[in-house]
């Protein structure tokens, strides 16, 4: 009997690898061979210091991806409480500890990892408001009472982000949280009636951001104020993108890139110096294939069997839509520069880590048969 | 369980917003990618390309100047001087102040760098000291790190070995003012000299050669990664001109502390052997941009050192005239050898009484003894028979009234006057007064000591119409050269006046003569005022020369020329406020004709 679990166990891991879906893992595996070349383009045409290191952590983190996948989504459901907090007091140890690096606390160093826990805290939030609006009810949705809990979780953290301070992830979580109120179906008034407080709030939000934070975002609305400073970066990431054309310049080819006329091209700015070397023709497949992944991602919340795997799907899937938008939004100079890097293309171990276990969770929440979690355990 | 339905119809409902609205967003980002890489494309192609490419100017070497024997007059010397090149320094006044730290900058070099900096290109490097020596340019290498955009270049910078010998023949060089045209990118270049006046000038294209450009590739640092495309241009072409370097110093020596202007001529092909006017100048102080103090001194110097006196220089011909006049006449066939006229020292035309410089008279003469003692009666009574309009015609036939092109600037025409040309600029009629004061080179006759020499040497030459050059000219230009229409029998007899102003025993230059081997010169002086002498002064005694002003005295002049019977050279000499065209520029044309000989220039 024993044994004929274990087995059906083991039957099972294997059918839940290979019931995952193909076309989503290819074309993470896709992206992430696309940010090894470009790394190695980026490094003029060397596997170190960059290049190299990417595949070898895309590759543990592919793997933690697959495990996340193969938890049962019940762990995930039972845990999210816990998990929502724990992520939160390690903000908190971050405020209060926080080791300092780009002149903002965003790390707890470990040794020998440092931990991020803001980008924890993508994931954590996700499955904390997931888990409370599943349980709750369509009527206790549209009460104030019902709205307020998660609001609290959502701006708790943000504040403690934007203390960081990390203006970028702040906004992330903000409007992933956003997202969730308005897929749990939160009347649109009460939508109108925080964003106009909100706008009324800019100003005071204003006389609060660091000196970096408001030149950046002046420097955005007018690129030319400061041409060899802040804004040298967006007018050098312009002439890359528009000088690569068409075509682009081939690989290995980019001068803005090369001649590093072009700042942070390993991390935040590796899209323009992709775009500067294949072109329009590269730059819009890059978005295809992120259409795609996203695209897929939103059939299986459609799919999924469970409000709580549907809730949890569409949280990381903005998420990562929010990665990929305002990356390519602020590098073309649309957005203003927050440092927000282009997840699986970017050099950084944090990001990888972090969005290879949201995938994880996103496999894991589509692949779930259990139409009723056992909430009664 | 309804409820769970309604929940999952809501999220689904919702869901499709979601999904609109993330490819919404997409469509902006496809959309700006269009804009940036297509539209947008032509534009930043340019400007990364000027991002990558930075063009450096390779500035050809400057044609030599060499004289007849190959001499050299202006070379090229290696020069180190500091550039600054903005692209390549973040911080460009930081640079040049820890450059100040180093090697101070002149309050004037200062304001120039700032200027530059203010007005040129990025790439176009600025020039903030030159001439630097080795220890100045080891203290620079050495604190390179500190200095970035700071360059040290190996220039060239234009020197004349003669220094002030052949200021104005060969001009000098200059940094490119704002006054210049700029047609060649090269005139950007920091230390690019062009030629200012003289030769350098005149033939500056040709010195120049063709600016060369290098195109580099560089990085964001300004490191330069690669040459991608280079054209040398070529050397500028060098130049011989006619001048002996030996005469043209015998004569500069001349002068010695007088000021005024010289020109030999070779009488068979018009080249000039020597060419001075002084005081003169070192044409080295202009090379680097000379600096006020300097400037204004030759300015406001009343012996115009600028001035190329020697071309540009108007002067009242006077009795060198008379040599003019004297062919006028005989061509004419108003007087002959044997035609004699009454000098009584002084004669009445129209209203107003003329004076012969010999107030009690010459007695009869003809036009060889007129000549030999310039008698101003007789050229008096001689221009009036052939008049004014005869003369005129001589005179331009043997190179006056026209500017005789040798490339040399503000070059003048010097003036020869017509009853027409009276007319038209005076509104008055020609008198016989005006030809009375023509015919011995007063009044309105203008020559320039060029004009004086290569009147001379056409007529002594046997009336070949050869014209001043500083080029040697080729025996098919020799062979073109018009014989003019004066019978040899006139020139012959207009020579032996000449012949016995300097050598017969009474000649009017008697002191200047000399006897190299039998070979002697000829030639013809003359005194011109300056000033108006006024019928009270007259009266009263003329004011003897030594005590007037410098600048009232009259200007001595002499032209003359040497052998006798195949005549080679020809001087003109012009010593401005000299007194005495016999005591002063007879013996300064002497010693020139005395060092031509002996050198015997081929």
């Amino acid at each position: 009997m024993l044994q004929l679990e274990f087995a059906n166990r083991e039957e099972n891991m294997w059918g839940k690898i290979l019931r995952l879906s193909f076309s989503y893992v290819f074309l993470i595996i896709l992206l992430a061979i696309i940010g090894t070349v470009t790394l190695y383009s980026a490094a003029n045409g060397a596997w170190n210091p960059w290049a190299l290191k990417h595949l070898a952590r895309f590759g543990l983190a592919f793997v933690l991806m697959v495990g996340m996948a193969l938890i049962d989504v019940r762990h995930y459901y039972r845990a999210a409480y816990a998990f929502y907090f724990v992520t939160l007091l390690l903000l908190l140890a971050v405020e209060v500890f926080g080791h300092i690096g780009m002149g903002a606390q965003r790390w707890i160093n470990f040794g020998l990892f440092k931990l991020q826990p803001s980008e924890l805290m993508k994931i954590g939030l996700v499955l904390f408001m997931a888990r409370y609006f599943s349980a709750i009810t369509m009527q206790g949705i549209h009460s104030v009472r019902g709205v307020i809990i998660p609001a609290i979780g959502a701006l708790l953290p943000v504040g403690l982000i934007i203390l960081e301070p990390d203006l970028g992830t702040a906004l992330m979580l903000l409007i992933t949280a956003g997202m969730m109120f308005w897929a749990v179906g939160v009347e649109w008034w009460k939508f109108a009636l925080v964003i106009a407080s909100g706008g009324a709030a800019l100003p005071i939000i204003w006389s609060f951001l660091h000196e970096y934070q408001k030149n950046r975002v002046l420097t955005f609305l007018n690129p030319e104020r400061d041409p060899l400073g802040t804004g040298y970066h967006i007018i050098q990431s312009k002439i890359a993108f528009g000088s690569g054309g068409l075509w682009g310049k081939g690989f290995l080819h980019g001068t803005q890139t090369h001649l590093n006329f072009l700042p942070e091209k390993h991390t935040d700015f590796i899209f323009t110096m992709f775009s500067e070397e294949f072109g329009l023709i590269g730059s819009l497949s890059l978005l295809f294939i992120n259409i795609l992944l996203l695209a897929i991602g939103y059939l299986f919340a459609f799919r999924a069997r469970n409000y709580f795997a549907k809730l949890v799907i569409i949280g990381l899937n903005t998420n990562y839509f929010l990665y990929v938008f305002i990356n390519t939004a602020m590098v073309m100079g649309v957005l203003p520069v927050v440092g927000v890097p282009l997840p699986l293309i970017s050099y950084g171990g944090t990001v990888m880590f972090s969005i290879m276990a949201s995938f994880g969770i996103i496999l894991c929440m589509s692949n779930s048969s259990t139409k009723k979690l056992s909430f009664d355990d | 369980m309804s409820n769970q339905n309604e929940k999952d119809r809501v999220l689904n409902r919702r869901l499709m917003f979601i999904v609109l609205l993330n490819l919404l967003a997409f469509v902006v980002i496809a959309v700006r990618l269009y804009y940036l890489q297509i539209m947008e494309a032509d534009k930043y192609r340019v400007m990364s390309e000027e991002n990558r490419i930075s063009t450096r100017f390779l500035v050809p070497p400057r044609g030599m100047i060499y004289d007849r024997n190959g001499e050299v007059l202006a070379k090229n010397n290696q020069d180190f001087q500091a550039l600054l090149i903005a692209e390549q320094t973040n911080d460009i006044s930081q640079t040049v102040e820890t450059f100040q730290k180093l090697l101070p900058l002149s309050e004037e070099e200062d304001e120039k760098v700032a200027q530059s900096i203010k007005n040129r290109r990025r790439f176009i490097p600025i020039k903030l000291k030159s001439n630097l020596q080795w220890d100045e340019v080891s203290k620079i290498m050495l604190n390179a790190p500190d200095l970035p955009g700071i360059e040290i270049n190996e220039g060239l910078n234009r020197f004349y070995p003669y220094a002030d010998l052949y200021a104005h023949v060969l001009g000098y060089v200059g940094p490119v003012s704002d006054r210049d045209k700029k047609d060649s990118p090269l005139y950007l270049v920091p230390g690019f000299k062009i030629g200012k006046s003289g030769l350098e000038k005149a033939f500056d294209y040709k010195l120049q050669g063709q600016g060369g450009t290098v195109k580099l590739e560089v990085n964001a640092y300004g490191r330069v990664m690669k040459e991608i495309e280079r054209d040398a241009g070529s050397e500028g072409q060098s130049i011989q001109i006619s001048i002996d370097s030996r005469l043209q110093k015998a004569a500069y020596k001349a002068f010695g502390e007088h000021s005024g202007a010289a020109v030999v001529l070779d009488v068979h092909t018009g080249e000039i052997l020597a060419l001075v006017s002084t005081p003169s100048f070192d044409p080295n102080l202009f090379t680097n941009g000379i600096s006020y103090k300097h400037w204004n001194e030759l300015l406001n110097n009343e012996r115009t050192p600028l001035i190329n006196k020697a071309v540009s220089g108007q002067y009242s011909p006077g009795s060198t005239f008379k040599i003019v006049v004297a062919l006028a006449a005989l061509e004419a066939g108003v007087v002959d050898v044997d035609t004699h006229f009454n000098c009584l020292g002084g004669m009445d035309i129209g209203s107003n009484r003329f004076h012969c410089w010999k107030h009690v008279g010459h007695g009869p003469l003809n036009i060889i003894e007129a000549l030999k003692y310039s008698c101003d009666i007789y050229f008096y009574e001689a221009a009036m028979r052939v008049g004014i309009d005869k003369i005129h015609d001589m005179a331009l036939k043997l190179g006056m009234g026209q500017v005789l092109d040798v490339g040399l600037d503000n070059q003048k025409s010097g003036l020869i006057p017509s009853q027409e040309w009276k007319r038209k600029t005076k509104g008055t009629f020609w008198t016989k007064g005006d030809t009375a004061n023509a015919g011995i080179g007063q009044g309105y006759v203008l020559a320039t000591p060029l004009q004086l020499a290569t009147m001379l040497a056409r007529v002594v030459n046997g009336g070949y119409a050869i014209k001043p050059t500083f080029f040697k000219p080729s025996a098919g230009e020799l062979r073109k050269i018009k014989r003019l229409d004066i019978s040899r029998r006139h020139i012959e007899i207009v020579k032996q006046g000449m012949f016995d102003v300097v050598n017969a025993i009474d000649g009017t230059a008697r002191k200047a003569r000399f006897n190299l081997d039998g070979v002697k010169m000829g030639g013809k002086t003359g005194t011109t005022q300056v000033r108006r002498i006024s019928m009270r002064e007259r009266r009263t005694g003329i004011i003897r020369e030594e005590n007037l002003p410098w600048r009232l005295r009259n200007h001595a002049l002499f032209v003359g020329f040497t052998p006798i019977e195949k005549p080679r050279y020809a001087v003109a000499v012009v010593v401005e406020h000299g007194s005495s065209g016999a005591a002063v520029a007879a013996p300064i044309a002497s010693a020139i004709l005395q060092e031509a000989l002996r050198l015997d220039i081929k």
